[in-house]
């Protein structure tokens, strides 16, 4: 279970508080009525769900209620912060995501190690 | 000391070990009643009672016996009653504590342990291998479920289920410190103690009922110049009087979650013979540590030798607790073959409480001095690189063979019991569930923590710190790390005993060239041979060896048999280990009940029951109740003698002809309030609400961006800037956080609050001819006339006194009123309203009549009539959508060309051409019911009622293009008969909408 920073309660708090919202930054177009077929199928149905960092959407559900965002690495499940709607993307450091990182691959432990490949090079 | 007047068992060695010869109990295995003393394990119990043959095996259904002493035990699992009702398989003896009137039973035997028929398979082994159901049960197909699966599943298998009802209760506890610490053994210990000397909060917590870990099974070792446990008593009780710490025995950290949460299970009343009933059975912990300190220790490796797995045989280490802790001896004539250091000890210890060794076999030639010369001292033999290669007796071992590791010529000891040791495996499980990473260190042929992802840290053993002294200090760094301040001091240890030495992989006469059976995991029955054989058929992921052979798969997760089927694949492979590589752990690190998962969330508990402010009245008056949703929702009022169909009916027509009274509490409402609050509406809802006129009310359609159908409701307009908002009885929840979510989120600039009031105010509708006629006399402040007060509109004064926002709306399609009180006041007020209806012909209806009702108007239900793929248009409700808005919440996406071309599937009304069936909803639609099958589905049946005011049974169903097909003839084909229907408008009452105007 996540532990989660709410910016406006500006305290640490399980994941049981919160409700997922999906994808940040995704700005309802002003325009709507007179979107294209292609840029609605942007806004709407088309998301990046990457392997990495990723920003999205909470709701402090059970808490204050409020909508906030979050910069989190998909794969390790930390988060690098969290802030309130409306502010701008950050713009993240170096430092911030190799913080995050999940450990490197090479070490065996968890996961599986596909040989096939190096045998048939052999 | 007295002599203990009750015998616990031939095998006690007195003055050994931590229990009381006066405080015994008496328990039963397989019917047989045997004493034990207060605090044995069932294992200890039955040792002492010299029962080594326990169980019968997965596969072979070969005899087995206990093998070790906790929880990584494969052997001895047992089913465990206290009562008929109160019955757990597969428990593991060694980790049971035996309590007064205890009835253990051994599993997977028939008809007994002695004489088992399923041992035929035993003898059959060359012909099951590996994979071997994979490759046998493949034809023919249908033997499957008829044949191959009943029978492989009663050969197979562990314990039975219960087949009662689990009467015991169970807790949960959610719980936050600074420091966790995983294990109380010497290193634990020691972490506890110095972190919780800085005052902040600590929990540690092992899975034994008393703490100490391998200190107390060990006979030499001196802490401060204590023995192991009197040092570790010492530390429980410093540490049980701090507040700041929580000490937990019997809980079993089973599993590591993200940002350092480790769920514990204390097993609360598992020992106990007459539990007070109040407490719970287990209570589940779930800890929130800022740092996590494991000191899970290792866990002692057998040796994978020919028939390594028969009674008698087992962990050297195992002896050593048996020994030290409860006072038993494995038997009087105990071999022990090793490749470790710490298996001498317990030789040693064995010798000097009066057993037998007739030798100590090790595989390894150079051994320490210390050893040897301790070894000569008690005059036991030695024998240095040797292997066991031969091992006789049926339901226990009785002789085995040994030879030199490199030579021939082999020797015949007789023997009862056989200890074995292949060193230790660090306990890296919750470390690996926190997705730390392991490296291989081949001077130890352990895998060790390496790359960490939570804020936790490995001390001791589970470290590959095997050595005491470093592993405190170890202890005590991590401690300082974790909460600050000065360095502790550590224990002074003296007589610590040499972990050295390893084997990992199979030894002598277990080699490829072998046909013997040398068992790798007990639990799964998987051999050496079964991982050689899965390799040469082209298995080469670890991943794979592991599924296909089942090793390291049953309940103790390979605790043992991982490391050696690792290298024994890794060898087939001619790899070296590190690439082959690891499986994954996961939780539950031991078995966990259902009934610690589940907690007090059963029965009542499972979920939240709602009830309306006016339920009680509907249970006196004989109400049966439906659920929606959380809500217990009055369904219909049966009458003495009336079934459900009886009553609906009968609650249409009063409803109809006089006037009904239906509990409406569960609509959802929100208050939509600010200045900006006509504007939200109007983006929130497909409707133009700046033309609604303060104390009118309008039905309200919200949509998704995608512009299908979310919600929908009646809207009343308060104050300009005031709108009090009914969604469905479901949606409130959603509809919130949809409002919530433009407004925070896409239009924070606006001056608009929302306020969930769906559970502030009863809503009591009166409908039907005599509704106004019946509430007019409680009415003040309020001209209930149709010029002053026409349908669909709202005004706010008092009935019966209480304030109350009258709405003159209708869902059944009479004249009726839906009369919102303070939810307090519902019962009062509705208690008011019947009191004078009664004797005008009002009857209470329920949802069903409420349903029938509403379809005979054509009047949809989201969620029923619509199902997240209809578009307002579809559900003829397109008129609720402003033309000329520029925007609102789904305008785009209802321009979408797949939303407004041609082959939607609309809403239309169903007439059987017998109108005396009822279709069934969800009835498929088709055209032609002699069209070859796959048969076109145009459509399908979402409401069905039988209609006692019409005399016909009526439908709403959703056909492709059906608003352009009214008249047609259509078919609903059931599995006996095909009914005919004819498309219609879906109101098929008082089309007009005359009766609304009363």
């Amino acid at each position: 279970m996540l532990k989660i920073h709410c910016p406006y309660c500006e305290e640490d708090r399980p994941e049981l508080e919160f409700h997922g919202a999906g994808e940040a930054h995704i700005a309802r177009p002003t325009n709507m009525a007179e979107l294209s077929n292609e840029d609605f199928e942007k806004f709407f149905f088309i998301r990046d769900n990457d392997k990495g960092i990723v920003f999205e959407r909470w709701r402090h559900l059970h808490g204050c209620g409020r909508f906030f965002n979050a910069a989190r690495h998909s794969v390790s499940d930390k988060f690098i912060k969290t802030y309130k709607a409306g502010e701008k993307k950050p713009k993240l450091t170096k430092k911030e995501i190799e913080a995050v990182l999940p450990p490197a691959k090479s070490t065996p432990a968890n996961e599986a190690v596909w040989t096939i490949e190096k045998e048939g090079k052999k | 000391m007295s002599a203990p007047s009750v015998n616990t068992g031939a095998n006690r060695v007195a003055g050994k070990g931590r229990l009381s010869p006066a405080k015994t109990v008496s328990f039963t295995f397989d019917g047989k009643s045997y004493n034990a003393m207060e605090g044995d394990t069932l294992a200890s119990a039955l040792l002492a009672n010299g029962i080594h043959l326990v169980g019968r095996s997965f596969k072979y259904h070969r005899p087995r016996g206990i093998l070790g002493a906790g929880p990584e035990e494969p052997n001895a699992l047992m089913g465990i009653s206290r009562d008929k009702a109160r019955f757990q398989p597969n428990v593991r003896a060694t980790c049971q504590e035996v309590f007064d009137g205890m009835d253990a039973k051994s599993q997977n035997r028939f008809p007994s342990l002695e004489f088992d028929v399923g041992a035929v398979n035993d003898g059959l082994g060359r012909f099951f291998p590996a994979g071997f159901y994979y490759k046998t049960f493949m034809w023919p197909q249908s033997a499957w479920d008829k044949l191959y699966e009943p029978i492989i599943r009663r050969a197979a298998g562990l314990g039975d289920s219960p087949t009662e009802a689990d009467p015991d209760h169970y807790a949960n506890r959610f719980a936050h410190c600074e420091v966790l610490v995983v294990g109380g053994g010497a290193a634990g210990l020691t972490a506890a103690k110095a972190a919780a000397a800085s005052g902040k909060r600590v929990i540690i917590a092992d899975e034994n009922p008393i703490m100490g870990g391998s200190l107390l099974s060990d006979s030499v070792v001196k802490l401060n110049g204590k023995t192991g446990s009197d040092w570790a008593a010492s530390i429980v009780s410093e540490l049980e009087a701090m507040d700041n710490v929580t000490v937990l025995p019997r809980t079993t950290a089973f599993g590591y979650y993200n940002h350092n949460m480790v769920t514990l299970a204390e097993r609360v009343t598992e020992h106990m013979a007459n539990p007070d009933p109040e407490l719970p059975r287990e209570r589940m912990w779930q800890v929130r540590a800022e740092k996590v300190i494991l000191a899970t220790g290792a866990i002692e490796r057998h040796l994978v030798f020919p028939d390594n797995d028969r009674p008698g045989i087992m962990m050297a280490s195992a002896a050593g607790t048996f020994l030290n802790q409860y006072g038993v001896t494995p038997g009087a004539n105990v071999a022990v073959y090793t490749s470790c250091d710490s298996a001498w000890q317990v030789a040693f210890d064995l010798k000097e409480a009066g057993v037998n060794i007739p030798a100590i076999i090790d595989q390894r030639d150079a051994i320490d001095d210390a050893l040897l010369a301790r070894a000569a001292e008690l005059g036991i033999t030695v024998k240095k690189a040797h292997a066991v290669t031969k091992t006789r007796g049926r339901l226990r071992v009785k002789e085995i063979t040994i030879e030199p590791v490199n030579g021939v010529s082999s020797e015949a000891i007789p023997v009862d019991c056989l200890l074995m040791s292949g060193g230790w495996t660090p306990s890296v499980h919750l470390f690996s569930q926190s997705r730390g990473r392991v490296k291989f260190d081949e001077d130890s042929g352990t895998f060790l923590p390496d790359i960490y992802t939570e804020d936790c840290v490995s001390v001791g053993c589970c470290n590959g710190t095997m050595d005491m002294e470093a592993a405190l200090a170890e202890a005590l760094t991590a401690a300082k790390e974790a909460v600050g301040g000065r360095a502790r001091k550590a224990p002074k240890v003296e007589n610590a005993s040499s972990m050295n030495g390893f084997k990992i992989g199979s030894s002598k006469g277990a080699g490829p060239e072998d046909f013997t059976k040398a068992f790798v995991d007990f639990q799964n029955d998987v051999t050496a041979k079964d991982i050689r054989l899965a390799v040469r058929e082209g298995f080469q992921s670890i991943e794979h060896v592991k599924r296909y052979t089942t090793n390291g798969m049953a309940s103790d997760q390979g605790k043992m048999s991982n490391m050696h089927g690792l290298a024994i694949a890794a060898e087939m492979l001619d790899k070296p280990i590190p690439e082959v590589g690891l499986t994954t752990f996961r939780s539950p690190y031991t078995p966990v009940t259902f009934g610690t998962l589940v907690e007090h969330n059963k029965g009542e508990l499972f979920d939240v029951t709602r009830r309306t402010p006016m339920y009680d009245w509907a249970a006196k008056h004989g109400a049966a109740f439906e659920d929606v949703g959380n809500w217990k929702r009055a369904w219909y009022f049966p009458k003495a003698g009336e079934d459900m169909h009886a009553a609906v009916n009968r609650e249409c027509v009063a409803t109809r002809k006089a006037a009904g009274i239906f509990d409406a509490s569960t609509l959802g409402k929100i208050e939509v309030v600010g200045p900006d609050a006509v504007k939200f509406m109007n983006m929130m809802y497909t409707n133009p609400w700046d033309k609604l006129a303060v104390g009118r009310c309008r039905y309200g359609i919200m949509c998704r961006e995608d512009g299908f159908v979310y919600d929908d409701g009646v809207v009343a307009r308060m104050a300009e800037d005031r709108f009090h908002v009914t969604t469905t009885t479901g949606g409130a929840p959603r509809v919130l956080n949809m409002m919530e979510d433009y407004l925070q989120t896409e239009f924070p600039e606006w001056k608009v609050w929302l306020t969930s009031t769906s559970e502030q105010w009863a809503v009591i509708a009166v409908q039907g001819p005599k509704a106004r006629e019946i509430i007019e006399p409680l009415v003040e402040g309020i001209d209930l006339s149709n010029e002053a007060m026409p349908h669909m509109s709202v005004r706010e004064g008092k009935i019966f006194g209480i304030p109350t926002r009258l709405m003159k709306v209708s869902f059944t399609g009479e004249a009726g009123f839906e009369i919102n009180v303070p939810a307090d006041f519902g019962q009062s007020v509705w208690e008011a309203i019947w009191e004078r209806g009664e004797p005008m012909g009002l009857t209470p209806y329920g949802t069903e009549a409420m349903h029938v009702m509403r379809a005979e108007k054509g009047f949809i239900i989201v969620g029923q009539d619509t199902d997240g793929t209809v578009t307002p248009q579809d559900a003829a409700v397109g008129w609720a959508i402003g033309k000329k808005k520029a925007d609102f919440v789904g305008i785009k996406g209802l321009q979408r060309p797949d939303l407004i071309g041609k082959g939607r599937k609309e809403l239309v009304g169903l007439k059987t051409i017998d109108p005396k069936i009822v279709l069934e909803e969800g009835a498929q639609i088709v055209d032609n019911p002699n069209h070859p099958i796959p048969m076109p589905m145009i459509g399908h049946v979402t409401s069905s009622y039988w209609s006692e005011v019409l005399g016909h049974s009526i439908a709403m169903a959703l056909v492709v293009d059906g608003h352009s097909r009214m008249g047609e003839t259509l078919h609903v084909p059931m599995p006996d008969s095909v009914i005919k229907v004819e498309i219609c408008s879906p109101i098929f009452y008082d089309p007009k909408g005359e009766r609304t105007n009363g």
